[in-house]
């Protein structure tokens, strides 16, 4: 990797050409062809065979559920006799008018930026990936290389952390049940974005990122 | 190694803890609601929302406690010295894969959200489970921080039965 950086376009050996495949699991190099990992056991692949296949499948399964997980409540609350709908936007507004800011942030940013913007960075990568005369094309620099890397990183890193607004709802759930003063029932739509989010993790980790670094021999 | 061991040991028993002690309670109006962990996992468990309980309990319950218990079984015959345990090389590589699915720590964060939310509307106090998870969450992330998985890796393969 600092190879890379420090002479810009130099070809550098991959374990592919050099006839060696690595562990995905466990990081020990094998010689080409080796079925199984002699220390971990897992399957060995050059390339995860169907991975952009995988991806994309999991992402339009992930855009496709986002899409009731907006349009339908997330909460149910009852005070009084008199029930309110919200649904995630809904409740980081209503945060937002309460005053707590800061809460309002964070559930904005777990619930619909971080989502979108994982849509978009799967898609950007895979669509970079799988079009690479195209698409990569313009690609001049290591650099480049890199920053896609950690963009992949970044993605794997912080989808998890979507499923915030899905344990908001279980624990308000369980634990505003005051019969007649208030009542929080949870609704469809957590659901809908915890698979939303659960899909959009699966895209992310059938993604393999040694792809990423096959561009470099379109490097001019 | 024994720092690994311990860590996990010591998340467990912490696990068994936040189970079963009450989590939170909410009083509004004379009326006393007290809720622990698994009443948060057993909120959706009506009608359509049901398969939702099933990925909470395994997101923030189940999973976590078979990675911990994998990792302690990986390494703690290691840890005394011995051999690795028979299974223990197909065990750690069970826990790596489960590393993203085990969502604890961002539990936590979801009871701080609502926390927020709830504080308005009635008194609240917080049980000796919210402490014994709080502790957990710690503890896990301690763990992963200490964890070198490619040394873990090497003593596995050295240490494999002859």
């Amino acid at each position: 990797m600092t190879s890379l950086h420090s002479n810009d376009g130099a070809q550098t050996l991959t374990a592919r050409q050099a006839g060696l495949v690595g562990c995905h699991s466990c990081g020990r190099v094998h010689p080409m062809g080796t079925p199984r990992c002699s220390r971990c056991g897992a399957a060995l692949h050059s390339r995860m065979p169907g991975s952009l296949q995988k991806v994309w499948a999991w992402l339009f399964a992930g855009i496709v559920v986002y899409v009731p997980a907006n349009i339908y409540p997330m909460l149910l609350t009852t005070s009084f006799g008199a029930t309110t709908e919200n649904t995630i936007m809904g409740g980081a507004v209503e945060l937002m008018h309460h005053g707590s800011y800061g809460v309002a942030l964070i559930v904005f940013v777990a619930s619909v930026l971080i989502p979108v913007g994982k849509f978009l960075a799967i898609g950007y990568l895979a669509l970079v990936v799988d079009h690479g005369s195209r698409l990569g094309g313009r690609l001049r620099r290591g650099q480049d290389l890199h920053r896609r890397q950690r963009l992949f990183e970044v993605v794997e890193f912080i989808g998890r952390w979507s499923m915030i607004d899905v344990f908001v709802v279980a624990i308000l759930s369980a634990l505003v049940q005051l019969d007649f003063a208030a009542t929080i029932n949870p609704g469809i739509a957590a659901v809908s974005f915890s698979l939303s989010v659960a899909f959009t993790m699966l895209a992310a980790l059938s993604f393999d990122p040694r792809l990423i670094w096959d561009a470099e021999q379109d490097l001019t | 190694m024994t720092r690994i061991v311990m860590l996990a040991a010591t998340a467990l028993v912490l696990m068994v803890a936040a189970v079963f002690f009450p989590f939170l309670e909410l009083s509004a109006g004379g009326m006393v609601r007290q809720s622990s962990l698994l009443d948060a996992v057993l909120a959706f468990s009506s009608g359509l929302l049901l398969p939702l309980t099933f990925a909470v309990a395994a997101l923030i319950i189940v999973l976590p406690v078979l990675r911990l218990a994998s990792i302690l079984y990986a390494l703690a015959p290691m840890a005394l010295g011995w051999h690795s345990a028979r299974h223990g090389v197909a065990a750690f590589r069970l826990a790596e894969a489960l590393r993203p699915w085990a969502m604890a720590e961002i539990f936590i964060v979801g009871v701080a959200v609502a926390l927020v939310k709830v504080a308005g509307l009635a008194r609240l106090g917080i049980g000796p489970a919210f402490w014994t998870f709080a502790a957990l969450v710690l503890v896990t992330v301690l763990n992963d921080t200490y964890m070198c998985r490619l040394t873990v890796w090497k003593t596995l393969e050295e240490r494999r039965r002859p």
